[in-house]
């Protein structure tokens, strides 16, 4: 039972070693393809229904949960069978390129993250495999991280899911409440009740939004294109056979719970329709043969999603089929459209000539996938889209007609991608292209010929496969194996009406092509510039932001502080009610009154006095008040350490104002005075507040009591507060007279420092 | 008593904060003359005025007798003093120093540790910033 949790936590161990490995001997990055055929021949013989759980936060209920149903298996199949093929090809692509070892390295992170995705049972530890892949997905588009465009492009993809996916983590957190479990397979046993929750709109849509960006749907689609400035290997396999079909796995593992609502079905099914027709409007618009392949699986993506929506077993085993398929051509043709490039030079469509003679295999690889892109009989393909327009007439409304031109569109595309490059004449700058070595082509080849293989023979993979995996979709058995005729002579009809009028667009697509690059409207408005808007819209308010609150003042940071902290507890302290008075206690006596006079008057004046000096002598007119009142409290120690201090300040202030210009005035203008006093007024009624609240709470003398019995017996000492400084808090003195020390030492090194005004 | 010493508190604090926000480095430095002797007001209210008799036990006597003040809140403020004292001339010298160093003293235009601008908004500039190698 140990062979399940391996499969990602194996792959994951990998990461660090391929990154340390492949540094010291690069020669060694083909071999690095055993890993993930190791993994795929595990996942195959791992039984249907395996579990694992090992509890990983136990106090929130997070589990290391893993689980092998018929859903995951496809997709654990894709991902490491896609994936041994493209580690071959990357080792190949990349060979000789100094980081090569760190793309590897993330390459293998990812995998292990896609894998625990896929196979994880809990939510959360899906959740956290998921932002796994989307970090993998930024440093692999941001690879080449010299070129802006890469790093844009890496910054926008991960702003999209990493948004997206936030969304996501509420949706679960609220499912997981919802349904007590955070264990997917306990979620799915509920079946349906779950619909019927309170909260179940919120997790539908949460989810699904988190779901959309990953797997690239209209209007989270435009992320996905940009991330074509990756490395063709990166392509090929995050970007169009697994990493993108995340969105779609969670959407359909999570399916037989919320088939039942309205919401699921509007949403799945609306989404994903604007998703194809965006995407076959703007595949039929570019030119680049990345981009264009790129749009073509926003395209396949909005099917997947549309396909997930309905619910049907036909649609079921659609989208599985398509799933499967769109997967083998797509992963082939972008590791083809890696080796046009760098065999040719260009990724331009209208460039691209007559490659074929030149490269043979290449184009018969690419025929291959073409076709099954196109649904030629004998490819898999071919079932896929008879599946699809099966279930696709059977929603009459927008949905047929939707379809029609999509695939149209598809056609299109496979004709100038597979098809176009190769024929014709051969192109000026094609002069050095050949077909390349046989690491880059063997993957190609192999996931080509097996859309063949797959159509050829259904029953490969029928049983073992496709039926299990569209069952885990719809939640019950479909009974339905591939292979079996679906569609009538209608779906007939439109099958060779797609294909004809593909074929008549693929014709005319030179002429189409500069038409629909006109429309500049679309980029102009479209989401992609929102984006740009956005982003420049996030840095403008920052920086309105901080220049407002760090505007360089520092009497404004002193005001907004105190205005804060006072303001703040006044607050508290009111709605807490907290307002109180102190207990009764002995009435001031006269001379106690007179010197609050006289402090009064002496904090008044210090504020209120234009001359410096006049200042000086008000706020020592306080120093000495308080002195007095020190004394009148019993105090006597305090009262005369305090005229001493009292007096070395002032000489001091002296000392020093006769080396400042004295006269110079505080230069606050009248309504910055007001609003100042205004300030001040309120922080001291609110400091006044919070004394007298402090003061109404009933007083505990026992640390006074206990010090005033201690100190003869057990310090030898009669003045109790000389005892508690030198005896019972002399650590706290110590301090004192190292913070003393330290301020006449700073002190000292500024008075040496010789400093010219201006 | 304790409310006349919160009121006080009060006051000075207010007085304090008016002269910290001045516009004048050695006002600045008399607002944290009256801040320190706000805060120890304070701490003696807080300790309660239950007697007014200096803490000292009597000759013959083990343990402080019933009238005296409270001793502890006195030691925590003798500390505080000589502290409010310590920063009070190390401010006065620094004040000295940045006169020397940036002749002034008007707090608004010491801005030397500031951002002097922060980069501009517009959108050519972020192009130009984001296209930089």
């Amino acid at each position: 039972m140990l062979a399940l949790p391996a499969i990602p936590l194996l792959a994951l161990a990998c990461v660090p070693l391929v990154g340390w490995g492949l540094r010291r001997a690069p020669v060694m990055a083909p071999w690095l393809a055993a890993l993930p055929a190791a993994l795929f021949l595990l996942v195959l013989t791992t039984p249907d229904g395996a579990m694992f759980s090992l509890p990983w936060i136990p106090t929130l209920g997070v589990e290391l949960a893993f689980r092998l149903d018929g859903l995951s298996r496809l997709f654990a199949l894709l991902i490491a069978g896609i994936g041994a093929g493209v580690f071959l090809y990357a080792a190949a692509y990349l060979e000789g390129h100094p980081l090569l070892h760190r793309f590897l390295a993330v390459l293998t992170l990812f995998m292990a993250a896609m894998l625990g995705a896929v196979l994880a049972d809990d939510l959360l530890l899906l959740f956290a495999f998921w932002e796994l892949t989307s970090l993998a997905s930024f440093m692999l588009i941001g690879f080449d991280a010299h070129r802006a465009e890469a790093r844009r492009a890496a910054q926008q993809g991960l702003m999209v899911t990493v948004a997206g996916g936030l969304a996501m983590l509420a949706g679960l957190l609220l499912l997981g409440d919802a349904a007590g479990t955070f264990r997917i397979s306990a979620i799915l046993a509920q079946g349906s009740t779950l619909a019927a929750h309170p909260a179940a709109p919120w997790i539908v849509v949460l989810i699904a939004i988190g779901c959309f960006a990953k797997s690239a749907q209209w209007p989270l689609h435009f992320w996905l294109p940009n991330a074509m400035v990756a490395p063709s290997p990166v392509s090929a396999y995050l970007h169009s056979a697994t990493m993108v079909k995340l969105g779609v796995y969670l959407l359909a593992r999570l399916n037989p719970a919320f088939e039942a609502l309205a919401l699921w079905q509007g949403l799945l099914i609306g989404v994903g329709t604007a998703t194809m027709l965006a995407g076959a409007v703007l595949a039929l618009r570019e030119r680049d043969l990345k981009r264009k392949l790129a749009w073509s699986t926003v395209v396949a993506l909005g099917t997947l999603v549309a396909l997930i929506g309905i619910e049907d077993p036909l649609a079921a085993t659609a989208a599985v089929v398509f799933l499967l398929v769109h997967a083998l051509y797509k992963a082939s043709l972008f590791l083809i459209a890696g080796i046009v490039d760098k065999k040719a030079g260009t990724r331009d469509a209208m460039q691209l000539r007559g490659l074929g003679r030149r490269m043979p295999i290449t184009a018969a690889a690419a025929l291959l996938a073409g076709l099954s892109m196109a649904g030629a009989p004998g490819f898999i393909g071919a079932f896929a889209k008879d599946l699809l327009f099966t279930v696709q007439l059977g929603v009459p409304r927008l949905l047929p007609a939707v379809a029609l031109l999509v695939n149209a569109a598809m056609v299109v595309v496979a004709g100038v991608v597979a098809a176009r490059p190769f024929m014709g004449k051969p192109m000026e700058t094609g002069g050095v292209a050949k077909d390349p070595a046989v690491a880059l082509l063997v993957a190609p080849i192999v996931l080509a010929t097996l859309g063949l293989v797959f159509g050829m023979a259904p029953h490969l993979i029928s049983a073992a496969i496709i039926e299990p995996a569209a069952g885990a979709i719809l939640g019950r058995p479909t009974g339905i194996a591939l292979g079996e005729k679906q569609g009538g002579t209608v779906v007939m009809t439109m099958s060779f009406a797609a294909l004809g009028l593909g074929l008549l667009m693929f014709l005319g697509w030179r002429r189409l092509q500069p038409t629909l690059a006109g429309q500049t409207w679309l980029d102009t408005y479209g989401p992609d510039a929102g984006y740009g808007r956005a982003m420049r819209a996030v840095s403008a308010v920052a920086v309105a932001l901080t220049r407002r609150v760090q505007g360089g003042s520092l009497r404004g940071y002193l005001a907004a502080n105190l205005a804060l902290v006072f303001a703040g507890a006044a607050l508290v302290l009111v709605a807490r009610g907290g307002l109180a008075l102190p207990l009764p206690g002995p009435w001031a006596g006269p001379a106690q009154l007179a010197l609050a006079a006289v402090i009064l008057a002496g904090a008044l004046a210090a504020c209120r006095l234009r001359a410096l000096f006049g200042q000086v002598m008000a706020a020592a007119l306080v120093g000495f008040g308080v002195g007095i009142l020190f004394l009148t409290l019993g105090a006597a120690d305090l009262a005369f350490t305090q005229f001493t201090v009292e007096i070395l300040a002032i000489v001091l202030l002296v000392a020093i104002l006769a080396r400042l210009p004295f006269h110079a005035p505080d230069a606050r203008r009248a309504p910055e005075r007001r609003r100042d006093a205004l300030l001040a007024a309120g922080v001291g009624a609110a400091g006044t507040a919070i004394l007298l609240a402090v003061l109404s709470v009933p007083f505990d003398p026992f640390i006074t009591e206990w010090m005033g019995k201690a100190a003869v017996p057990e310090a030898k000492g009669r003045n109790v507060v000389n005892v508690i400084i030198v005896d019972f808090r002399a650590l706290d003195t110590l301090g004192e007279i190292a913070v003393l020390l330290i301020a006449a030492l700073a002190a000292t090194v500024l008075l040496r420092r010789t400093g010219k005004p201006g | 008593m304790e409310t006349l010493l919160a009121l006080l508190f009060g006051l000075l604090l207010a007085a304090a904060c008016y002269m910290l926000l001045a516009r004048s480095l050695p006002r600045v430095i008399l607002g944290l003359m009256l801040l320190g002797n706000a805060a120890n007001l304070s701490i003696i209210a807080a300790g309660r005025v239950a007697g007014t008799a200096p803490p000292l036990v009597e000759r013959g006597a083990q343990a402080l007798a019933a009238g005296a003040s409270n001793p502890l809140p006195q030691a925590l403020v003798l500390t505080a003093i000589v502290i409010s004292f310590a920063l009070t001339a190390f401010v006065m010298v620094l004040a000295w120093a940045t006169w020397r160093a940036e002749g002034t003293l008007d707090p608004e235009t010491l801005r030397r540790a500031e951002p002097p601008a922060l980069p501009s908004t517009d959108k050519e500039a972020a192009a130009e910033a984001e296209a930089r190698p």
